[in-house]
């Protein structure tokens, strides 16, 4: 799960992170009293919205008056900012953060994420803040430093020193600054299981202070049980609704762009239906996973939701039963065509536990509309011929 | 032969008692696996499924001998249940749990190591040695004995490929499903050698998906060190670039992770892959007849 910039920032003052003041703003109005409320000359307003590349998608603004906070805060509410990490249809901007405005003399980029082969979490950071860091360790990966941290000693002295020595920060005040910045955020990324943390860019002021001027966090999804006031952030008008609709039922859905609707059991199983649709000619409408537990309801909420896309011109299910019962699928796809208007043609290829009996389901039922398919290969195959109408 | 598990690997099954871990340890039991007792704490001194259980994994061990254990428990208790196993002496754990949040899987896994304990998943089917040995969830029916190894990150791409290789008239020495969760016990690497030194084994399946880039390292292991015949399969081809917020994770890895980079890799180690699963059954007839 991500959380927006604000809600960030509110984790971090928690942890002593320093961060410039700020307050959340819904309305124009809002944004006026908040930055009266912070004082000062110079305001930020900024979007808060789940995705990178704000400030080039012009979601960022600096205002020096009142007219002018109230002026981009009405541009920027309500406006769909695309960024390359929000896809071509962009976002919905439905917050906007008033920060008072920062005296920047250095920009530095500071995060925290798990290195996989590792198995521990790395402390990532480069003299190269507020720059696209993907283009920098592209290009110059040498200006990017790398510390793991095994959890098992935590985040020790020389782990400190190896980060500001790496950054070129000589000065003994800034540097035990930085490394109470740093240790502070591994901190914090342990105690919430948080999946990854990026501060770009970290500034140093002409105080030389540091602080976070942005923050992106995501969580572990599988730990949020834990952490109720973590979850309490959750924005769900970040999240797509069908996608959000699926996931109450316990369906893993992606909606994509292509004419074949499929319904399968476990992601890597769905992931290879679709490859083997597109292999064939066909084009994917969507990525849908029932999960482990699927019953009769949920395949029924399956159908439901592909059918909502109006391009889908046919649907292949594909399930190789484990946990998985395929004669519970068959009695899905029964009591589906029952609740939802299936008027597409249905390719049905079940494999594995119980599959003969979901045969004998299926067969006795006789529902024209329902094509019975012998394997994954002659199942994607029915789909993309019925899919083109033959 | 085989690798890791046989007919006379001994098993108890942690969370024996719960409905999950009482369906599935049946299932196993009637594929044939040597499941010697279970463990559910305050249960002890009690049976269940005609077999007897403990209140720890020590006591089950001490008892039985068992050197394998099967786990079952809820996910805030996977990590725990883990390292039980480890500090009583089990040598291979196989996590069926989904959801275990990674910090306690980082944490269970470097005890495990420690302990010089071995561990597949979690969030993954199990293991199996064909007509000998199931531990896991998958359906034991399509797994023939035969000489193919089988290595996948997918539960389900696992049943579809060992299908495929049965129903081409050839069949299974092991298959294990390694989970695709961020930390995860053996992978790719560990299991290509342990089937390259098992003579039975004649070919070896792997199956990966898009993310993370063990599928790289496994190329790399390849080109290295194996001479059997390699089938893979990259799922994810399809798969649209996931929206995300920040970069940390792709430089890490040092690599976008997409289908097609680790299909590259593999197939520059010499490895035959194919684009589609449909495809597995036919690749290993070609690399076995040559």
């Amino acid at each position: 799960m991500n959380i927006h910039e604000y809600q960030a920032k509110q984790i971090f003052a928690k942890y002593g992170v320093p961060t410039p003041r700020g307050i959340i703003a819904n309305t124009p109005e809002e944004a006026v009293a908040n930055a009266q409320e912070l004082g000062g000359k110079i305001w930020v307003v900024k979007a808060q919205i789940h995705a990178g590349g704000r400030g080039l998608g012009g979601g960022v603004k600096l205002a020096r008056s009142m007219d002018e906070v109230k002026q981009l805060a009405s541009e920027i509410l309500g406006m769909t900012l695309v960024t390359h990490q929000t896809g071509p249809e962009g976002k919905l901007v439905q917050k906007v953060y008033i920060e008072e405005g920062a005296d920047i003399v250095d920009e530095l980029y500071l995060g925290v994420v798990l290195d996989r082969a590792k198995e521990m979490p790395v402390i990532m950071a480069s003299t190269e803040g507020g720059m696209d860091i993907e283009t920098v360790a592209h290009n110059t990966p040498e200006k990017i430093i790398k510390i793991a941290v095994d959890p098992s000693i935590g985040f020790q002295g020389f782990h400190g020193r190896e980060l500001v020595f790496g950054l070129g920060i000589t000065d003994p005040q800034e540097q035990n600054k930085l490394i109470k910045f740093a240790k502070a955020l591994y901190t914090l990324y342990m105690e919430n299981d948080a999946e990854m943390i990026e501060i770009n860019p970290l500034i140093k002021t002409g105080a030389g202070d540091f602080m976070a001027l942005d923050g992106k966090m995501g969580f572990d999804d599988s730990a949020l049980g834990r952490h109720p006031e973590i979850a309490a952030m959750r924005d769900i008008s970040e999240e797509d609704a069908d996608e959000r609709e699926a996931s109450q039922y316990g369906l893993s859905y992606i909606s994509l762009d292509g004419e074949i609707g499929c319904m399968v059991n476990g992601a890597g199983l769905a992931m290879g239906t679709m490859d083997t649709i597109n292999y064939m000619g066909g084009t994917p409408a969507n990525f849908l996973d029932v999960g482990g537990s699927a019953n009769a309801q949920t395949v029924a909420k399956g159908f439901e939701i592909i059918l909502k896309n109006p391009k889908v011109k046919a649907i292949f299910v594909n399930i190789f039963g484990g946990i998985v019962r395929c004669d519970r699928i068959a009695n899905g796809i029964l009591e589906a065509t029952k609740l939802v208007d299936v008027h597409v043609p249905v390719i049905v290829r079940l494999d594995g536990t119980n599959a003969p009996e979901a045969a004998e389901i299926l067969r006795n039922a006789n529902i024209p509309n329902v094509i019975a398919a012998t394997d994954l290969a002659d199942g994607a195959a029915k789909a993309v011929r019925a899919a083109k109408g033959e | 032969m085989s690798i890791l598990v046989n007919k006379d690997t001994k098993v108890i099954v942690q969370g024996f008692t719960g409905k999950e871990g009482s369906f599935h340890a049946e299932q196993c039991i009637a594929y044939g696996t040597k499941i010697v007792g279970g463990v559910t704490p305050n249960k002890g001194g009690q049976e269940h499924l005609g077999l007897p259980v403990f209140n720890t994994v020590k006591d089950a061990v001490a008892t039985t001998g068992a050197t394998v254990s099967m786990i079952f428990v809820p996910p805030a208790f996977v990590a725990d249940a883990v390292m039980e196993a480890a500090a009583a002496g089990i040598t291979l754990a196989v996590v069926i749990t989904e959801g275990a949040p990674v910090r306690d899987m980082q944490a269970a896994k470097a005890f495990a190591v420690k302990h010089g304990m071995m561990t597949i998943g979690p969030n993954c089917p199990g293991v199996i040695t064909a007509e000998e040995c199931k531990i896991g969830i998958m359906p034991g029916a399509i797994f023939k004995k035969g000489h193919v190894g089988l290595i996948s990150k997918s539960g389900t791409l696992t049943y579809e490929g060992a299908n495929q290789v049965c129903k081409e008239g050839f069949g299974i020495t092991t298959a294990v499903g390694i989970g695709g969760d961020p930390i995860i016990g053996l992978s790719y690497k560990q299991l290509l050698k342990m089937f390259q030194e098992d003579d039975d084994t004649h070919a070896i399946v792997m199956i990966g998906e898009i993310g993370g880039d063990l599928e790289i390292q496994a190329a790399h292991y390849i080109k290295e060190h194996i001479t059997k015949p390699v089938v893979a399969f990259i799922a994810g081809q399809t798969a649209p670039a996931g929206k995300r917020m920040g970069h940390a994770g792709a430089i890490i890895s040092g690599s976008a992770g997409t289908a097609k980079e680790k299909m590259d890799a593999l197939e520059a180690a010499g490895v035959r892959v194919v684009v589609s699963p449909a495809e597995i059954g036919k690749a290993v007839k070609e690399v076995l007849s040559k």
